[in-house]
């Protein structure tokens, strides 16, 4: 298989607007003619639907949650990035389009990436249309602050709300058309497996949660918009229903599976504190513009943090990076966290936190400017913890946040199954080896708004459609396969609980595949993530039936999942032979211990081919070129 | 130095899908750590119950940091428990003493039909969106988003109504199970706004007329939605949900 990233030619600037033109078009009244599957209600599939159904496409909406509002964007926090330059501080196009390729250390495409800054000036446009109560100053125009990986002011915001407004904007943009008639919403569906006809995706099987059937639906395109894969983790701050199903089964059919090593490990997280934890509590990034990062300089220093002295702290960051300071891109700021607490001087019961400190900031501004900014931040970190941080700084450690990879796609977003479309963090085409702040939310919603509907109409337009409907042999198929796994995990009957399997294999990816990588840990995770399949299979124990309501059994399917895709995360990570962004293999780091890529043999994409559980899948390289962009060292000093 | 552990008194209410009746159960709730949220305490005894090979209980919850709005629980008589603006995820089991006998039922109102022990049918919060909470424009054709500047009081009150999460809290409080908060919270985000003006009276109207077709009830003032909100969400968004009626029924008599 040749990889084709079907970027098209010209210069950087005029991609879009050449590939725009010389997409075809469906005809308005011929719209109407074609159903469209979109699997997820985040940022991406919210939006992607909504926006089909206003061109006029037939749209089935599916989401695992209750109602299509909860979807994991509504979590995130800080903001999200637009050049429009408000700030009259140096910002464009071409500046976000730099940051965002360098943030991720050079292992993203220039072409998609160049579109994305291109399209975020839109996104703000259209959401504040919709209503988005961004936040504003008092001249009534659209505030905006700083965050991580950027030197400039473009990152837009509704308080530490950001992305429950945005995606409530695109929730009320999908109601209206689910009262208009043009999307049928299928809520508490879980997709099981994705159906192939004639090489082309059309139709999924779904388990209806709530009455444990298998049902199917057809459709001429099907589009994934599933999230990341961090909870392959157990603890990430990922909210408890995300998984990789989707994406694996979509990958089990054939669909390529990108980069799957490279996930972010965010680095201002409220750290571990028990074994009972279900879940990492995210503290937004916009809190590193006026908390300080610092550790005690002496290893073993138990004294209370207002204890020790200015001379006596290390506000590490500002040294290493006086530039950048603590706005330093996340992967950095992680890994800094990691050596300070390798070195012992972690703070905190467990010595994995480093202290995030306000005092500055609200002697400089006052308590109120900062309450105004951050307080449901600090409310939500005392309901956590107990402690207050206008008295005594946070303690934060990373933690599983983002998966920059995903199903790999080409420049349509369309993955290698024709007709099988992947948007937002499902996919992995935006962010190279590290995500930037605020950078989630442009490129879900650039998919979902902007990119897919077009894109997806010079393929329906392209493409003979032979018909298919839900009793075609191929949904069989996949109905009967479903209920085989289900069966399978029921019959077990094991001793071990779901979550039990699934927090150890999180431990074993944390350890092996995490902040830190090295050939002979990955090795052993291999064995250990082999070892730990084989036990499920044999000894879980998933109570409850099939035809019912049952969440041991959804979280069992999930975990099972893991259990091979965990395998091709570290087999990834063996096989990138350097560092790059998130991906620090501890045997490639320059002299200051930051991540040394070999641009030479690793500047491409690995794109992995299912081959069979079990059995090695089949590696596929595209190489990245860069035209615009030259390829240096990553420095934030 | 760990978190102190208490040992608590479940009665959690259990009624499977096909059951017509439902009643309390009884469970012990034994070393549970003070740091733990309330749902953690949940997956504790889930577990141990899963082990014993009776089914765990079934209940909502995703994000478990407060914002998706799909958890939720009458906790001793309150909706999310005592503490005041805090979803049962954020509910800390510091906030509940040793020997303690919680009792947890889920929401109970017309409107929303009972799935499962803990789990309830909350789509008819969806349907009454779909009748008019939201701003008719399609992607693709706005101006600069600066181009309508928005005093900065108006955008934090919209703000702040529209902070809702759509948990249901304020129907389970509610005496006459009435989604008048909710409503109301929509209609204010929405009419504060310029953005929002133009549709103002045709959405308020279809909003609470759908609100009434599916067997909410009326809002008689007794403000329990306000204090059990978990986003703080106050009754003045009633109060303006009122007056946007009233300015919509007077226009179009």
């Amino acid at each position: 298989m040749k990889l084709d990233a079907k970027i098209p030619g010209g210069p950087l600037t005029e991609k879009w607007d050449r590939h725009r033109f010389e997409l075809k078009l469906v005809n308005p009244a011929n719209k109407k003619k074609f159903d469209i599957i979109v699997v997820g209600t985040g940022l991406a599939g919210a939006s992607a639907a909504a926006t089909m159904a206003e061109l006029g496409y037939n749209v089935k909406n599916f989401c695992i949650q209750d109602t299509p509002r909860r979807a994991h964007s509504i979590s995130a926090q800080g903001g999200i990035n637009a050049a429009k330059n408000y700030a009259n501080d140096g910002d464009s196009i071409w500046r976000l389009f730099y940051d965002t390729i360098k943030g991720g250390d050079f292992r993203s495409r220039e072409g998609n990436v160049y579109r994305l800054a291109q399209l975020s000036t839109q996104i703000i446009d259209h959401c504040v249309a919709q209503g988005v109560p961004f936040a504003r100053d008092y001249g009534g125009l659209l505030d905006t602050r700083s965050f991580g990986g950027a030197q400039v002011s473009r990152t837009f915001y509704a308080k530490g709300q950001t992305g429950q407004q945005l995606l409530l904007g695109a929730y009320s943009a999908l109601m209206r058309q689910v009262g208009k008639g043009k999307v049928e919403m299928f809520p508490r569906r879980e997709m099981v497996d994705l159906v192939v006809v004639d090489g082309k995706a059309r139709g999924i099987v779904v388990r209806n949660l709530i009455t444990g059937e298998l049902e199917s639906y057809a459709a001429h395109a099907v589009v994934l918009a599933t999230g990341g894969y961090g909870n392959a983790y157990f603890l990430s701050t990922n909210a408890m229903s995300c998984n990789v199903n989707a994406a694996y089964r979509a990958y089990k059919k054939g669909a390529l599976f990108a980069n799957p090593c490279f996930t972010q490990i965010h680095p201002t997280c409220i750290p571990v504190h028990g074994t009972y934890q279900s879940k990492l509590t995210l503290m937004s990034e916009s809190l590193r513009n006026d908390g300080r990062v610092w550790v005690p300089k002496q290893p073993g220093d138990k004294r209370r943090p207002n204890e020790i002295p200015e001379s006596e702290r290390d506000y590490y960051l500002e040294r290493k990076y006086p530039s950048f300071g603590n706005l330093v891109p996340r992967d950095v700021a992680s890994r800094n966290a990691k050596e300070q607490c390798d070195k012992g001087k972690g703070v905190g019961e467990t010595g994995l936190a480093v202290y995030l400190d306000f005092a500055d900031a609200i002697r400089r501004d006052g308590r109120d400017v900062i309450e105004a900014k951050y307080g449901n931040l600090f409310e939500m970190y005392e309901k956590i913890t107990g402690e207050h941080p206008y008295e005594t700084p946070m303690k934060i450690y990373p933690a599983v946040h983002y998966t920059m990879g995903g199903l790999w796609v080409d420049y349509n977003l369309m993955s290698t199954i024709e007709g099988l479309f992947v948007l937002g963090e499902a996919n992995f085409s935006d962010h190279g080896a590290n995500r930037l702040g605020a950078s989630a939310l442009m490129q879900g919603l650039a998919d979902g708004y902007f990119i897919l509907p077009y894109t997806i109409g010079g393929y329906l337009a392209g493409t003979p459609f032979p018909e298919v409907k839900p009793d075609h042999d191929a949904f069989l198929e996949g109905i009967a396969n479903a209920r085989q796994q289900v069966d399978r995990l029921l019959a077990v009957k094991g001793s071990r609980t779901v979550d039990e399997i699934h927090r150890e294999l999180g431990l074993i990816l944390w350890d092996y595949c995490g902040m830190s990588r090295d050939m002979e840990g990955l090795k052993t995770a291999l064995d250990k993530i082999r070892e730990l399949r084989t036990q499920f299979w044999q000894d879980v124990n998933v109570p409850g039936d099939s035809h019912d309501l049952n969440q041991s059994l959804e979280r069992a399917g999930r975990v099972a999942d893991f259990l091979e895709f965990g395998e091709l995360m570290v087999i990834d990570a063996l096989n990138r032979e350097e560092s790059c962004g998130c991906h620090f293999n501890v045997a490639y780091q320059t002299e200051d211990h930051e991540a040394l890529r070999d641009d030479e043999n690793y500047c491409h994409v690995n794109a992995w081919e299912y081959v069979g559980v079990d059995q090695s899948p089949t590696l596929h390289k595209e190489p990245l070129v860069f035209e615009n962009v030259e390829l240096t060292q990553r420095s934030y000093k | 130095m760990s978190a102190p552990t208490i040992n608590l008194t479940l009665k959690v209410w259990r009624q499977g899908r096909t059951d017509k009746k439902g009643r309390f159960e009884t469970y012990p709730a034994n070393n549970i750590s003070t740091d733990m949220s309330f749902l953690e305490m949940l997956d504790v005894v889930n577990e141990e119950l899963t082990k014993k090979g009776i089914e765990p209980i079934a209940f909502d919850h995703d994000c478990r940091e407060g914002i998706c709005g799909m958890c939720g629980a009458v906790i001793n008589g309150r909706a999310h428990g005592k503490e005041r603006e805090t979803t049962l995820c954020q509910l800390h089991m510091r906030h509940f003493k040793d020997g303690e006998t919680i009792v947890i039922e889920p929401w109970r109102a017309r409107a929303f039909k009972l799935v499962k022990d803990l789990v309830v049918d909350r789509s008819a919060l969806d349907q009454i969106i779909q009748a008019g909470g939201y701003i008719s424009v399609n992607a693709g054709g706005p101006q600069d988003a600066n181009s309508i500047p928005v005093p900065r009081e108006k955008a934090d009150l919209a703000f702040n109504a529209a902070a809702c999460i759509g948990c249901g809290a304020c129907v389970a409080a509610c005496p006459n199970s009435s989604a008048m908060l909710f409503i109301g919270a929509k209609v204010s985000h929405l009419a504060l706004l310029p953005q929002g003006r133009p549709e103002a009276a045709r959405r308020v109207r279809a909003m609470v007329r759908k609100m009434d077709e599916l067997g909410f009830g009326n809002c008689s003032n007794e403000a329990e939605c306000e204090v059990e909100c978990p986003k703080g969400i106050s009754i003045r968004e009633i109060a303006r949900l009122n007056r946007e009626l009233m300015k919509a029924e007077l226009k179009s008599a």
